[in-house]
């Protein structure tokens, strides 16, 4: 609103309950080793894009399981899918799958219901 | 909600508030934000009260919104505070009484850090004496003017006229209160009832005939925040914050709000007007505002004070559903009768020297 | 002539020493504030890490301790406690007067009273409840809300009352992680229907079979953990709890409605702790336990000749812990005493 000569702030909070979390759960059921992260950090330490872009795959994580999933779709093409993460995860979790169903998940619904 | 873990932790915050001979120190902005609020806690004090109140002509300000605005360094704040001390030991007082919430916090961490750094206030003596000629007492009593009613909120309640219940229901007005941030965050054992559960506001509205609702952004500040405030460009940040506050008392459905600060009644007053232009949204009953009112202005009422000697057309929020809830007897056409305010204020001799 | 030891204390560490003691011939007064021994082990329902119901482990100490020449002193406390001439006068509450060739203190800790965490609003929400409530409730198996309805998100929260400078504790309380661990997944077999979050600041899984649990919580139990303290809670209208926490590995805020809260309590010195060095001039750390004389090879004994310590009330300990500290306590004893002291 000009007249003002500012807007309304928007929430940084992450609305936990309003969020939806549908793309999770879809991960969860077909690679359950997603429940087994740590975030450690791993990942995102070997991770080449991550070395060039804001990209951090253990963030990413975190932000579906929260629902974030805006963030999430914005972020995940990033992915060039070698597969380094898996290596170095030391609690044997499948990362490149998650990033597999991830991108499947977003194709199959725009409105995160799967 | 269990109300006798509240009591518990309102019985650990009692604090010593002197019985009369005040210091009174006004705020800067306050006579301007709700400029009846300071008058009608002198005329309480002095009439209904019988107490005994000082004011200096020379006081200025704290520097409080200079310091929390990050303008004015901690040493001038301490040496102006000095010389507000020197003027009221030379009146012959010892119990200082200030009405601003930020001048209260700031009183109360100067009062500590010399407690804890001794030294500071050697120096702060040498440079006052150097600048001024003056030389103070440390307060014996430091009080916050809502401490005080807080103390007398019986005897307000026993002189009332009108008490704070709906008189077509029978209920009583469901109040928020909102306290300053710098009554008692950065000192919790100075205020009332603490920081996380406050007392002093409650304490008032629950002897008036009034029921307090707990909601879950009452901590939340108001938006004020000096920073945030100053500069145009953040004051999204600063309406954004008065809205999470709205948006999370809203179902409780209240009828007023009262507070003890000088920015948080402004902000919570005007930012609804702007949120209702910006998003066409309005968080009372019946498409209204919910009114904000000072604890001065709510004790007034109570004790049948004139709407508009207090100063309420001075609110952006409409005052009238309360006073209509209430039964408050008022003249709509005198609400902008500029007139009442000069022959009132004459009356009353307000500086007393 | 036999020995005699004043043991201060009936928990794991009391019960274990005044064992161990009595079997090796020595005489032995064990001394308890409340009616029965056992100390907090009677207050908990299943152990960590692998769930044992505490009963068993109340039997083998009840088992080391029924069968001795044990007097066992109840509801009974410690007004004076003199050293003279290498023998110590202790006189109870009740006017008992014992003498004794040495003292073991093992007043053990006291929880954490978690109301003084004002902001969590334990004692004024009608749904935040302690570690210790939970256990209560998992011992009569029924977990629910105030109102009788069964909870579907429950939340918990570690270090109430550990690393916490607000409340003097700057320590790692140790145990309440996998405490917690632990009752989420009961709380997940009592529920199944529910789900469980832990707001944890570091899981400090350090102890044997406890990051195996961690990592079942997760597998097996879906149990949700967020890194970062919850700085409060609030009641809703619908008379949930909101809370507010930082989700610190996504670098944002959180804010979730939830039906109940469990603070995880941390661990203090006892009152009857600070009583007794008050009373017998022991000297206490920072952390306000008893300090030990030497942190490495010393950890039983105290800085008066004659006076040890067993158990939680020189640190956090667990029970196994616990046990093995009360052994060595006992063997100090009697190398003590068989210098014909």
């Amino acid at each position: 609103m000009d007249k003002f000569g500012y807007t309304i702030s928007k929430e940084r909070q992450i609305d936990y309950d309003s969020n939806n979390r549908g793309v999770a759960s879809y991960i969860f059921e077909k690679e359950p080793s997603f429940r087994l992260c740590i975030e450690c950090g791993g990942c995102s330490a070997t991770c080449t894009t991550a070395s060039f872009t804001d990209f951090s795959l253990r963030e990413l994580n975190i932000l579906i399981k929260r629902g974030e999933n805006d963030q999430v779709r914005q972020n995940l093409k990033k992915c060039m899918l070698c597969g380094k993460c898996t290596l170095v995860c030391p609690r044997g979790v499948n990362t490149r799958n998650i990033v597999v169903l991830a991108i499947k998940a977003f194709q199959k619904s725009d409105n995160y219901e799967i | 909600m269990i109300i006798k873990g509240k009591k518990a932790v309102w019985n650990d915050y009692q604090k010593e508030i002197a019985d009369n001979n005040y210091y009174y120190v006004r705020s800067c902005v306050r006579q301007n934000f709700f400029p009846g609020s300071e008058t009608a806690f002198l005329k309480i004090m002095r009439e209904e009260l019988n107490k005994d109140v000082y004011e200096h002509p020379c006081h200025t300000t704290c520097t409080g919104i200079g310091y929390h605005g990050d303008i004015v360094p901690v040493e001038t704040t301490m040496t102006v505070v000095a010389r507000q001390f020197a003027l009221m030991t030379e009146a012959g007082y010892e119990n200082l009484l200030p009405s601003c919430i930020t001048s209260f916090g700031l009183y109360t961490e100067i009062l500590d850090t010399w407690h804890h750094f001794p030294e500071v206030e050697k120096k702060v003596r040498k440079q006052l004496k150097k600048a001024t000629g003056r030389e103070f007492k440390i307060p014996k009593n430091l009080a916050h003017a809502s401490d005080v009613i807080f103390k007398f909120r019986k005897e307000i309640g026993a002189k009332a006229r009108y008490k704070l219940i709906n008189k077509n229901t029978g209920e009583p007005l469901k109040v928020v209160d909102h306290i300053g941030c710098h009554y008692a965050k950065m000192f919790p054992s100075r205020g009332i009832g603490g920081a996380e559960y406050p007392y002093v506001l409650t304490g008032m509205i629950e002897e008036w005939g009034g029921q307090i609702i707990d909601y879950p952004e009452r901590r939340h500040c108001c938006g004020f925040g000096f920073r945030q405030y100053l500069v145009q460009a953040n004051r999204g940040f600063s309406i954004a914050c008065s809205k999470e506050k709205f948006e999370s008392m809203k179902p409780f459905k209240p009828d007023m709000i009262i507070t003890n600060c000088p920015g948080c009644p402004m902000f919570l007053d005007r930012w609804q007007y702007v949120i209702n232009e910006m998003e066409g949204k309005r968080y009372g009953q019946n498409g209204e505002g919910i009114p904000v009112f000072t604890y001065e202005e709510v004790a007034g009422l109570v004790l049948g004070y004139d709407p508009w000697d207090l100063g309420l057309q001075m609110h952006q929020t409409d005052c009238e559903p309360v006073l209509d809830k209430i039964g408050i007897e008022y003249a709509p056409e005198d609400k902008y009768k500029l007139n009442i305010l000069p022959a009132y204020s004459e009356k009353h001799n307000l500086i007393n020297v | 002539m036999s020995k005699h030891v004043v043991v201060i204390g009936g928990g794991v560490a009391g019960l274990e020493v005044a064992g161990q003691l009595s079997r090796a011939g020595i005489e032995v007064s064990l001394i308890e504030k409340e009616s029965k021994t056992g100390g907090h082990l009677n207050n908990w329902h299943r152990l960590f890490p692998d769930r044992r119901n505490s009963i068993e482990v109340k039997e083998y100490l009840d088992g080391m301790t029924h069968n001795q020449r044990i007097i066992l002193l109840t509801n009974t406390t410690i007004e004076r406690f003199n050293r003279n001439k290498g023998h110590f006068s202790i006189t109870t509450n009740e006017g008992r007067e014992l003498t004794a060739d040495a003292v073991i203190v093992a007043t053990g800790f006291d929880l954490f009273k978690s109301a003084r965490k004002e902001e969590y609003g334990y004692g004024i929400y009608d749904n935040v409840i302690t570690s210790a409530d939970l256990e209560e409730m998992f011992r009569t198996g029924k977990i629910t809300l105030a109102n009788g309805s069964v909870p579907d998100t429950i939340g918990i929260v570690h270090c109430v009352g550990s690393r916490d400078e607000k409340v003097g504790n700057f320590y790692c309380s140790k145990l309440c992680c996998v405490t917690a661990v632990k009752q989420a997944v009961e709380l997940r077999e009592y529920l199944p229907e529910s789900k469980v979050f832990c707001f944890y600041m570091d899981m400090r899984m350090g102890g044997a079979f406890y990051e195996e649990l961690y990592r079942e919580a997760q597998e097996k139990w879906g149990v949700s953990f967020i890194r970062g303290k919850v700085s409060e809670a609030s009641e809703t209208i619908e008379n949930k709890l909101l809370i507010k926490v930082e989700d610190t590995l996504a670098g944002r805020p959180l804010k979730m409605k939830l039906d109940m809260l469990v603070l995880m309590a941390g661990m203090e010195m006892s009152e009857g702790g600070e009583k007794i060095a008050g009373l017998g001039g022991l000297n206490t750390g920072e952390n306000r336990f008893f300090a030990a004389a030497d942190n490495h090879f010393g950890s039983n004994k105290s800085n008066i000749e004659g006076v040890f310590f067993a158990g939680t009330c020189t640190a956090p300990m667990n029970i196994t812990e616990t046990i093995s500290h009360a052994r060595a306590a006992v063997v100090e004893v009697i190398d003590y005493l068989k210098d014909g002291k």
